[in-house]
């Protein structure tokens, strides 16, 4: 074994100045982390280079003389020199810039892209003055719509690639191409079929021109009108890092950073653009008391002296546990923890739960080894997804383990009721019927489905439908957990910071810090007084308010009306509670029912900390100020605790923050830095879940599957105005045997209905539905699918009734 | 005198049904290929080697040699036949693929035998529905008499041959380009490196790309072995070659002869080829000697042997066998353009210098002809074919003058030759018709002995 | 607008069938459908998405970088008359201009009784052949006025022409679309069977000769 190591870096001299460069480093990077900018058009780190603009060429000499190479092409090679500044270096740059102005439009004073133009710019920097070429310039008919979100003017197009290789390479959405040959070049979309991509708007940010503009932000501002902060988008909890873009106090643009854990600069639409809705003119802005049957606007003194009085009436009255906390996972930690603080140690109750029966066990979350995503997409690693279409509900990720299995060799083994939008990279894709889950784990752990050459597994698991109780999702994690000891777990948890609630303690027999109620700890130690008994989840709350033993219901920016799969034990809960006190931005079909309304600030409007899927906490930073009197969440919370006799001991964001680093083990003097810092270990103990005893299907029913689809009735998107317009219709939709037996015309309205109650939609055939199953989206405006749904059954079967033809 | 005529790939030229598997079999065809079944593939590739088998598609690379770029057991290895002939004045594959099917078939079925390639994609060019339908009964006759397919003639030898074809569109002919075309994309290059597809190619795997001609050397070659093969042509360019020569000679026709040892004079002035120039009254001109691409030559190069190194030392290449022939009643400028807009009308668009820069050239170029030149327009195309192909371009001595010939190839900023290929008749031209250039934009109209579409000013 | 007959859906599989990777048949199938339908519709090119694996802007970024594929209807004869320097030394320029006017188009138009689509083309391989030109990718040598008249006349008249400047073939032209009239066919019990590129198997006759 005489062999050197490898060597494991490569000197390269940039001009004139030597530097150590990473095997495999492309030139334009190595120089770039050097401080050596060379311009580039369609190069993009996180894309494979194609070499087509010409731009960023540059002298480089592996010791057969010195030659003009694309430098997005080239790696370095030991004792390569590379000179971006020589004679031949700038005429071929400036070569290509006049190239590229030849066909391009010289309407920078119009055009969105001014002030912020990669072309622009170079043109100024390295381009020549006037230009040679005095004939016309292409033409093409102004901007055209490509999508109901993204505008494409072609003339300005420079052909580099980059939407385009986006579209397919990361997206895996070719809907735009490249179309004609040689000066004829367009991007465009096949006639009438639209660029319909859950990821379109990272097509606006790389388009290194105006080519690409985004209907929400066009001409609504000019670049240098807009100041930002660096903060995370919470339109789910993969926590992707942003930048927040404002102009007199209104958020206009919301740009993807990359983050090299999280979301490597990329964005989902609804991510990007549901900051639409912080500046809805529905946004409350003072709190409200209902008075004679009608919420009226009144004094924060008023509102917050009447949510106290019902809290301390029912404590003294019915004991702590009276009063129930639901929600929350909107909040930023700091508000979590605040809260959480709040109910267990001034107020005494445990029943508290930041999922609304949508998720998993709280508990069983919190005892599995996490994986991060980069752990999740391990090169030659496999992923066990356990129900939820990644695609749908955590966007960005479904990014990361799409090109963790298209190009760094993972695979994928699907277990679920329906596809999802991995299903064609799928090596094995098992389907089973909701509530047959656990079974079919069960089944593919017989058959030993683990190869030896798995890699490192990561199971990904969440809720793929409402309509399946999350028992039997909860048994087949476990039984993974037992039979595959290395295996780590990415939980598929949906709210923006629904992780940052669960350790926060904003759950049944938690406490902040992954820590459980009863045990002895620092924390319970600090806080003096917390529940000994482990409360009610989301379920138990309901079913005890619905029965009047609950007498102050807080929903802190929940609405179990809509989100709760049962929707009739929600309203009956919202009935039955005596108080409800409602948290919110809007009003909704649950806030709108609560006695007390407090306003609350939202995203953009605070400072803080949210925590992502990973259990990594990354920064919230404040850009506008909130509508009128709106307040933060924490501050809430605090006011409440005083009016309660209580303390929670904190007086600034960051003083709770300090808090949470000292008294959470998991938190413990924990940095987060923009990229974010990772929250780790828990001293939840595991405990196996069985599997609920499911009923075998009767065959004239069908299974229900209310899936979630990442346009759906969710209130940021209903109030962005861009995204409400992509909500789908509702439709039951029905593998075309089940449909073809039905007998009717694809479109026509059908009666669904269940023990629980019924609702009428369109129908329409789909093979990519499972026999025997009917799929309705979850939360969508005009179908109330959970009205089908019943907490009393783990699985929810559907008769299909055709109704008489109207008019 | 000329090196006397032999025939290698053309030798059923002269029968009507040359085309047949009958006709084919009775004039020793698949011969080679039984002969390369007997003996192991390493020996037939070593054979191959050893007869110098060059490349006829343009780069002229022995076959043999690229053959062994696959890298080591990674498999499978495909074969993909360069049919796709559309270089300006190129003309003797489709020949080939129209009158000797069963010869291109049997030569592919050899290569694959000999290198191990485990399927075999025939391209012809799109454009030419005979070579379609040619080829495709050829391949169907073939794979009934057993000679394609599994257990090629009872040995454990199997391939499949698959036809394809394209659909118009001269880039495809560049072999990355081909293989992208041949996956169902856009027929836009690949970038360098790899140099070779035969270390990543169709499917990302290893791809021989072997052009029409130079496989149908193969039968030939494995019956009567590479020595027989060798004592034709030169020592560094063995066999024979096709050559197109068109324009403006008495005979222009496609003719094989001997390679490396045979002059541009020997072809156009020979009474076995072209006879010399359409009419004794108009002398050579300028003569493109090597297809569209090549730099120009003019009549001092006549006497350089049709053989790689010499014609790119004296700053031109021979290219895809392909001389288009003008004489003294050309327009320099005419003859320019027209060559310009077939790259301008032909670059794929992937770079930018060759996307904007042929169209660009192509605009400058047409109104200097149509009596718009500015005095700036020579500069400015030199300067345009600089940003495409930056420092000195390649082009033949002009010994009047006092200039040294640039030797070729061109540098380039794009990613393959097409869009340099355009600045090759610009400064061909301009170094030596400057005069009709200047002429045209400051007299506005130009006698050239008779033009052969008399130009008359559009506006004047 | 159509898509393909079932005839040709059949065709059109065993087509894909020859390649290891089903998106190498798109340019064959795109010729299919302009055999059908005489150009290449958008029912067609969503037909062939479908039948390949990829989205229909996918077949049109394809189809639409090849000349061949005519997106609009075109003549029932497309000629081709090549004007690059070969031709053009021998008077392709002014064949053109007689070709003009003798079908009363420019170049890039078809006559109004649908029958012609006049071209001036690339370079189509006959330059020693000049001037040269193309109807429906079947040659013609050596074309003067005259016979480019009589073919016309030909054409219009019989749909055939035996014109003796035609290159070696039959005097039929089938319509635009129509390309080669033999198709390879393979047989199952013929073949070696598709190299899957995932296979990573070294052919039999280099593994089991030694
Ligand atoms: C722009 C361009 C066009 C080409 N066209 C053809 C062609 O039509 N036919 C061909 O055989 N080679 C063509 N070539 C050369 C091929 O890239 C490749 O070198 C050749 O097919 C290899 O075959 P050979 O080694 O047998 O010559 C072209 C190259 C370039 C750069
Ligand atoms: S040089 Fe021209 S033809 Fe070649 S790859 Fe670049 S753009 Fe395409
Ligand atoms: S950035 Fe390298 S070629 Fe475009």
């Amino acid at each position: 074994m005489s062999d050197a190591p490898p060597k494991s870096t490569v000197t390269v001299t940039i001009d004139g100045k030597e530097l150590e460069a990473k095997p495999g480093e492309l030139v334009i990077d190595a120089a770039e982390r050097d401080g050596v900018y060379i311009p580039r058009f369609c190069y993009h780190h996180r894309m494979k280079p194609v070499g087509m603009c010409r731009m960023c060429l540059v002298e480089i000499d592996t010791g057969r003389g010195p030659a003009l190479q694309p430098s997005c092409m080239i790696p370095v090679s030991d004792g390569m020199k590379v000179d971006t500044t020589s004679e031949r270096t700038k005429k071929a740059q400036d070569g290509v810039l006049e190239f590229l102005l030849i066909n391009h439009p010289l309407d920078c004073p119009v055009c969105d892209k001014g002030g912020e133009c990669p072309l622009q710019d170079q043109t100024m920097a390295y381009g020549p003055g006037e230009s040679r070429f005095i004939e016309e310039k292409r033409h093409y008919e102004k901007p055209v719509a490509i999508s109901e979100l993204v505008y494409l003017d072609r003339e300005r197009c420079i052909l580099c690639d980059r939407c385009t290789r986006f579209a397919k390479e990361v997206a895996g959405d070719p809907l735009i191409h490249f179309i004609n040959r040689g000066a004829n070049t367009e991007v465009n979309t096949f006639p009438d079929e639209p660029f319909r991509s859950y990821f379109s708007g990272n097509t606006v940010q790389i388009c290194p021109v105006g080519a690409l503009t985004a209907a929400p932000y066009r001409f609504r501002a000019r670049p240098w009108d807009l100041e930002e902060v660096e903060s995370t988008c919470q339109g789910c909890a993969v926590g992707c890092s942003v930048t927040v873009q404002s102009s007199r106090n209104r958020v206009l643009r919301s740009l993807g950073v990359d983050n090299d854990a999280v979301n490597w600069s990329w964005l989902c639409d609804r991510g990007r653009f549901n900051f639409e809705a912080v500046n809805h003119p529905d946004r409350l802005g003072e709190p409200m008391v209902r008075k004679g049957g009608q919420l009226q606007q009144v004094r924060w003194s008023e509102a917050l002296a009447a949510a106290a009085r019902a809290i301390r009436t029912a404590v003294a009255d019915q004991g702590p546990q009276s009063v129930a906390v639901l929600g929350g996972a909107r909040l930023s930690n700091e508000s979590q923890y605040a809260w959480a603080k709040l109910a267990k140690a001034v107020i005494g109750t445990d029943n508290t739960d930041a999922q609304l029966g949508d998720g998993l066990p709280a508990d069983l979350v919190q005892s599995l080894p996490r994986a991060t995503i980069a752990q999740a997409c391990a090169p030659k690693g496999t992923i066990v997804l356990l129900g939820p279409d990644p695609k749908e509900q955590l966007p960005v990720l479904y990014l990361r383990l799409r090109h963790a299995i298209v190009e760094d060799g993972a695979k994928l083994v699907e277990i679920g009721a329906a596809p999802t939008g991995l299903t064609k990279h799928a090596s094995q894709s098992v389907r089973c019927l909701p509530g047959d889950l656990a079974e079919a784990v069960r089944s593919l752990l017989d058959r030993g489905f683990m190869k030896a050459d798995a890699g490192p597994v990561t199971v990904v698991v969440g809720r793929p439908a409402l309509s399946e109780d999350a028992t039997a999702i909860a048994a087949a994690t476990s039984m993974l957990h037992e039979a595959l000891p290395e295996a780590r777990f990415l939980p598929a948890l949906v709210r923006g910071n629904v992780f940052g609630a669960l350790d926060m303690g904003l759950a049944p027999g938690l406490l902040p810090g992954r820590q459980v109620v009863g045990e002895r700890s620092e924390l319970a130690e600090a806080w003096q007084s917390v529940p000994k008994d482990r409360g009610l989840d989301a379920t138990g709350i309901l079913q005890a308010a619905a029965a009047g033993q609950i007498e102050v219901l807080v929903l802190l920016g929940a609405d179990p009306v809509n989100d709760f799969p049962d929707r009739s034990l929600a309203e009956r809960a919202l009935e039955g509670a005596s108080t409800v006190i409602a948290v919110d931005q809007f009003l909704t079909d649950s806030s709108s029912r609560a006695h007390v309304v407090l306003a609350a600030a939202g995203w953009a409007e605070v400072d803080g900390t949210t925590t992502n899927l990973e259990g990594r906490v990354l920064p919230l930073r404040q850009k506008v100020t909130p509508p009128g009197a709106a307040r933060a969440d924490w501050m809430i919370a605090t006011e409440l605790a005083l009016r309660l006799d209580g303390d929670l001991g904190v007086d600034s964001i960051d003083s709770i923050w300090q808090e949470i680093r000292r008294l959470c083990p998991s938190h413990r003097d924990l940095d987060v830095t923009d990229d974010g810092g990772l929250a780790f270990g828990t001293s939840v103990p595991f405990a196996a879940v069985k599997a609920p005893t499911v009923r075998a299907l009767d065959p004239s029913a069908l299974r229900l599957v209310a899936g979630r689809r990442m346009y759906d009735g969710a209130v940021l998107t209903t109030h962005s105005p861009s995204l409400a317009a992509l909500i789908e219709s509702p439709t039951v939709r029905l593998h075309p045997e089940d449909f073809a037996g039905l007998g009717i015309e694809p479109g026509r309205q059908v009666r669904v209905s269940s023990p629980a109650g019924s609702i009428e939609l369109a129908a329409v055939a789909d093979p990519t539905v499972g026999r025997g199953t009917a799929a309705i989206v979850a939360n969508v405006p005009g179908a109330e699918v959970n009205r089908l749904i019943s907490v009393d059954s783990a699985v929810t079967d559907v008769r299909i009734d055709t109704m008489a033809a109207r008019d | 005198m000329a090196p006397p005529i032999v025939h290698i790939v053309c030798e059923r030229f002269r029968y009507p049904d040359s085309h047949t598997l009958d006709r084919y079999l009775a004039t020793g065809g698949y011969e080679g290929l039984r002969r390369a079944l007997a003996r192991t593939p390493e020996d037939v590739h070593e054979e191959v080697r050893n007869a110098n088998l060059l490349g006829r598609g343009g780069a002229g690379f022995p076959a043999g040699v690229k053959w062994g770029f696959a890298p080591a057991g990674v498999w499978p290895r495909y074969l993909v036949v360069n049919g796709d002939e559309s270089e300006i004045g190129t003309y003797k594959d489709r020949p080939l693929m129209e009158r000797d099917p069963h010869q291109l078939i049997e030569g592919c079925l050899i290569a694959c035998y000999a290198a191990g390639l485990s399927q075999c994609f025939l391209y012809i060019r799109g454009e030419m529905a005979l070579a379609q339908e040619r080829v495709a009964q050829a391949l169907n006759d073939a794979y009934a008499a057993g000679y394609i397919g599994r257990n090629i003639l009872g040995s454990n030898f199997s391939v499949d041959i698959c036809l394809h074809w394209g659909a118009g569109a001269y880039i495809v002919g560049e072999e990355t380009a081909l293989i992208e075309s041949l996956e169902g994309n856009r027929g836009m290059p690949r970038l360098k490196p790899p140099y070779f597809p035969a270390a990543i190619g169709l499917y990302g795997k290893p791809t021989i790309v072997n052009n029409i001609e130079t496989l149908s050397n193969l039968p030939w070659l494995l019956r009567h072995g590479a020595d027989a093969y060798k004592q034709y042509g030169s020592e560094t360019s063995p066999g024979t070659r096709l050559f197109a020569i068109s324009g403006h000679v008495k005979r222009p026709g496609v003719y094989e002869v001997q390679h490396g040892v045979t002059t541009f004079r020997d072809l156009f002035f020979d009474e076995q080829f072209c006879q010399g120039m359409r009419s004794g009254e108009h002398a050579l001109k300028m003569f493109i000697p090597g297809g569209g691409s090549a730099p120009w030559f003019f009549p001092e190069q006549l006497d350089l042997p049709l053989e790689a190194r010499p014609v790119g030392a004296a700053g031109s290449m021979l290219g895809s066998g392909a001389i288009v022939v003008m004489d003294d009643t050309t327009d320099a400028v005419q003859a320019t353009l027209r060559v310009v807009r077939f790259f301008a009308r032909e670059s794929c668009g992937k770079c930018t210098p060759c996307r904007e820069g042929t169209g660009w050239l192509e605009t400058v170029l047409r109104r200097i002809l149509d009596g718009h030149g500015r005095s700036s327009d020579i500069d400015l195309l030199l300067d345009i074919g600089d940003n495409i192909s930056p420092g000195p371009y390649p082009s033949a001595g002009w010994e009047e003058a006092g200039v040294a010939p640039v030797p070729f190839p061109p540098r380039q900023t794009t990613i393959c030759p097409l869009g340099p290929s355009a600045v090759a008749p610009v400064v061909s031209a301009i170094r030596r018709f400057r005069h009709e250039f200047e002429a045209r934009i400051t007299r506005r109209t130009v006698n050239i002995p008779f033009t052969v579409e008399p130009q008359e000013p559009a506006h004047v | 607008m159509p898509r393909l007959t079932p005839e040709n859906e059949r065709l059109a599989r065993e087509i894909i069938d020859r390649y290891p990777v089903p998106r190498s048949a798109l340019i064959p199938l795109c010729h299919l459908a302009q055999e059908q339908d005489g150009w290449l519709t958008d029912d067609a090119m969503t037909h062939l998405a479908e039948l390949v694996g990829i989205t229909p802007a996918e077949v049109l970024g394809t189809a639409s970088f090849y000349e061949m594929f005519k997106r609009h209807p075109v003549g029932t004869y497309h000629v081709n008359i090549c004007t690059q320097v070969a031709c053009m030394l021998l008077g392709a320029d002014e064949l053109l201009e007689h070709a003009s006017k003798t079908l009363d188009v420019h170049p890039g138009q078809t006559t109004s009784d649908g029958l012609f689509t006049l071209e001036d083309a690339e370079c189509i391989a006959a330059c020693t052949e000049a001037p040269c030109l193309q109807i429906n990718y079947r040659y013609f040598h050596r074309v003067s006025n005259d016979d480019f008249d009589q073919i016309v006349d030909d054409l219009r008249r019989h749909g055939r022409t035996t014109v003796p400047t035609r290159s070696n073939d039959t005097g039929d032209i089938p319509p635009h679309g129509v390309l080669a009239r033999v198709r390879q066919h393979l047989r199952p019990d013929q073949r070696a069977g598709n190299a899957d590129p995932n296979s990573a198997t070294a052919p039999a006759w280099l593994s089991e000769g030694r």
